[in-house]
């Protein structure tokens, strides 16, 4: 069972927006946004809220890739693997990444709840390809080496 | 609040009072190129340095004042286009601009010094091509072969400025089309002008709108597909964060001309900037009066809304598009009907994209025969080009329609990375194709490129040199439109999958020569009948390198050879005797026992036991492992 304060804060993010099916994307975002992923409880919640079946929700909610019913790390991480990245190897940065971290294609979160590595298709930032984000930010020119070296700077900070 | 037109140009003509009393603009790129490669600190370097030099007086806002001491504006711009140089700066004077790049923190007062209070260049910061500087942005050869009608305004003026945004003409369209033409007058026009989307199917965006017009239902909307979803494509962003305004414009314009009362945005989940820009543009305008009811007191009612995607890149997809704004899963569905009569919720949509909605107010401004007179007969106008790979200048580009790929790749592009040898280009993404050297000269347009089994799509160009691997190219297409596939219809749901299979198998070292008569079997399948535009397209990607680079699938299959050295299991990991020194380090970092060698005497590795995992390259201190085949 979720802690209450999990259902008054959806309740404010539902009142930002109309009481119907094309709200429930912007609350399921908005959720996740605050949360780092969506509790399915909330998501059963809101789909009684706003007038849809649950059934319905849980078809949108699994269908979109961004959104996850499994926590995420503090520092969400996604490696560009878009053409232009790939062409500039994007993926030895992706395996250094996942070797540091002790993760793989299976398991992408660390049990610390601090990193979770993911791909994206593209960041738009293609003209300093491979890049990768981190969180909102973007990192231009990534090598695997450059990779390991912002894992141990963010920890740092974490530890801080 | 802007009651009327009147009211309207004297917001423009006060404005560009003050614009006209500032003195030097120091212009900041703020494109997602630029704020990775940290503009955002330089932007608060330069502000810092404004606000402690005496005698200056720092404007925030275009309507702000000063007293007989010097002005400077500190601005965010739009991409100024070199993103390989970041981060960017313009210090303008008057109409005089001169263009830095690589900007450090550290080199922020001497330019403020040199260019900003005197009229100096910091020599070491211009651009420099073949041994040659160029101070000012229009002089560089990369900015001097291009047209700009799309990205005019970036990197020119603050992005998030709607004052700056009127006096450089915005909303000069508008004013015109709700003032002097009639709706169908406005559709009229971009139907002369011959506007074709610009999205990538290239349909005529003027019959677009005349479909809508002349539906029954009176309820309709202006939707814009701002779901870049291809990779190695940045055009759109780059106009939604460079330019919000003008496209907010072209998206008014077709409002009106359909009548539409509400307008939606659908941008993409990995561009936030996008969408705070967007979100401040429409803020500002709402503010104004210039969204809202009665705009400028013409009766005209018009409300602009943004969704934000969710990672889905079948959302580009109209119908899907719609449906992910209605709330649902985004599937494509069966048309007809068309979005046209029913788009979003059911109702006649107006659906373009970015660049087509950007290239409206330009095209009502200075007519059809204007934009007829830029690009070919059949695709007039202009197209933006994010031009990335192994090219010297990555950026965003916008030249005419029938511009060469040979222009664009070696005299705009500056040719190609580190002295490599062209390969390939890769246009129009997960739904186009491969043109190699015979198509350098062919003139790119949306028919001319059909020809040789590619699309212009949204103009992602990826350029690739012999390091790249045209099989490992088009099993990466293959596995993103096998997992973007939204799994409603066979042929691409399944079909991609099987198409993915043979070509891993390929990669794998254990294709098949048959294999390749089972992909061109699959890739007509999936051609020919799948339910939407992308799942039709999504066997582009290897129709065309199996057309272009046959020679390259056979060697992968029948010779166990990659030329490019990319797919590993073809690599044969080899020991230098000669550079060996028995050190051991290899053999104990090999996680399964497949170098042997006595200590000090030189070591081998067993073939049939190495994993290529290249560990033991990444060890040896001597260089003495190589890659072979």
């Amino acid at each position: 069972m979720l802690d209450e304060s999990y259902y008054r804060k959806t309740d404010e993010i539902i009142a930002r927006y109309v009481r119907d099916a094309r709200s429930l994307i912007p609350i399921m975002q908005d959720i996740q946004a605050e949360y780092r992923y969506l509790p399915g409880e909330l998501l059963t919640y809101v789909a009684e809220q706003i007038g849809i079946t649950e059934a319905k929700a849980y078809s949108v909610a699994t269908f979109y890739e961004n959104f996850s019913f499994e926590a995420k790390g503090k520092y969400i991480i996604k490696v560009c693997d878009g053409t232009a990245c790939h062409v500039k190897k994007s993926i030895p940065v992706l395996q250094a990444l996942n070797k540091k971290l002790g993760l793989s294609g299976k398991k992408h979160t660390t049990d610390d709840m601090l990193f979770t590595v993911e791909t994206v298709s593209c960041l738009g930032a293609c003209g300093l390809a491979p890049t990768m984000m981190v969180n909102e930010d973007v990192y231009p020119r990534m090598t695997p080496e450059a990779a390991e070296a912002l894992i141990d700077q963010l920890k740092g900070g974490a530890d801080a | 609040m802007i009651e009327n037109i009147e009211a309207l140009d004297k917001v423009r003509e006060a404005a560009a009072q003050v614009l006209a009393g500032t003195d030097c603009r120091i212009l900041v790129c703020s494109g997602t190129g630029c704020i990775a490669t940290g503009s955002e600190k330089i932007y608060e370097k330069f502000v810092e340095i404004c606000k402690d030099a005496p005698g200056i007086t720092l404007e925030f806002s275009a309507c702000g004042g000063h007293d007989g001491e010097k002005s400077v504006g500190v601005k965010h711009t739009g991409c100024q286009g070199i993103c390989e140089l970041g981060p960017l700066v313009r210090i303008q004077k008057g109409a005089v601009s001169v263009q830095y790049t690589k900007v450090q923190l550290s080199d922020c007062e001497e330019i403020f010094n040199q260019s900003v209070l005197g009229d100096g260049v910091v020599d070491r910061l211009l651009y420099t091509q073949n041994g040659e500087s160029y101070v000012h942005p229009e002089d560089i050869p990369f900015l001097a072969k291009q047209t700009r009608i799309v990205l005019e305004n970036c990197g020119k003026f603050d992005a998030e400025s709607l004052e700056e945004y009127l006096v450089s003409g915005g909303f000069k369209a508008l004013e015109r089309a709700m003032t002097e033409m009639t709706p169908d007058q406005v559709i009229d026009e971009v139907d002369k002008s011959g506007l074709r989307g610009r999205g990538g199917g290239g349909f005529p965006a003027g019959r677009k709108w005349k479909q809508v017009a002349r539906q029954k239902e009176t309820c309709r909307y202006v939707v814009c597909n701002g779901d870049e979803g291809d990779p190695g494509a940045f055009m759109d962003g780059s106009v939604m964060e460079g330019d919000p305004f003008k496209l907010i414009e072209g998206m008014m314009i077709a409002a009106y001309a359909v009548k539409a009362e509400h307008g939606y945005i659908y941008v993409r989940a990995e561009y936030p900037n996008s969408v705070r820009r967007l979100r401040n543009a429409i803020a500002q305008l709402e503010e104004h009066g210039l969204l809202g009811d009665n705009i400028m007191g013409t009766g005209f009612n018009f409300h602009m809304h943004i969704n934000r995607g969710a990672g889905a890149f079948v959302c580009g997809e109209g119908s899907a598009l719609t449906a992910s704004i209605e709330g649902s899963r985004g599937m494509p569905r069966v048309k007809p009907p068309r979005t046209v009569e029913k788009g979003l919720w059911e109702k006649p949509t107006v659906l373009n994209n970015v660049e087509t909605y950007a290239n409206v107010p330009k095209i009502i401004l200075q007519g059809a025969d204007w934009f007829r007179s830029i690009g070919t007969a059949g695709s007039p106008g202009c197209k933006t080009f994010s031009l990335t790979g192994s090219i010297q200048n990555t950026g965003l580009i916008e030249v005419p329609m029938g511009t060469t790929l040979r222009e664009i790749i070696f005299d705009i592009g500056g040719g190609l990375k580190s002295g490599g040898k062209f390969k390939a280009v890769q246009i129009g993404g997960p739904s186009g194709g491969c043109l190699v050297e015979k198509h350098l000269d062919e003139p790119l347009d949306f028919d001319s490129v059909k020809k040789f089994d590619a699309i212009v799509g949204s103009g992602g160009l990826v350029v690739m040199d012999e390091h790249t691997c045209m099989v490992e190219v088009a099993r990466f297409f293959m596995s993103f439109t096998q997992r973007e596939s939204c799994g409603k219809c066979i042929p691409c749901r399944e079909g991609t999958k099987r198409m993915l299979e043979i070509l891993e198998r390929i990669v794998d070292g254990k294709g098949e020569l048959e294999d390749l008569d089972k992909l061109e079997e699959l890739a007509t399948m999936i051609r020919t009948m799948a339910l939407c535009g992308l799942g039709k397209s999504a066997p582009l990607p290897v129709l065309s390198t199996l057309k272009v680079f046959k020679d390259e699938y056979i060697e992968h299959i029948v010779d166990k050879k990659c030329r490019a050295h990319v797919c590993s299991a073809m690599r044969k990991y080899v020991i230098d005797p000669n550079k060996c020194i028995g050190c051991s380090k290899c053999s104990r970092n090999c996680p399964v026992g497949a170098i042997s060698g006595k200590i000090k005497a030189a070591h081998t590795i067993d073939p049939a036991t190495c994993i290529k995992c290249n560990a033991c390259r990444e060890n040896c201190a001597f260089d003495a492992i190589y890659i072979e085949g």
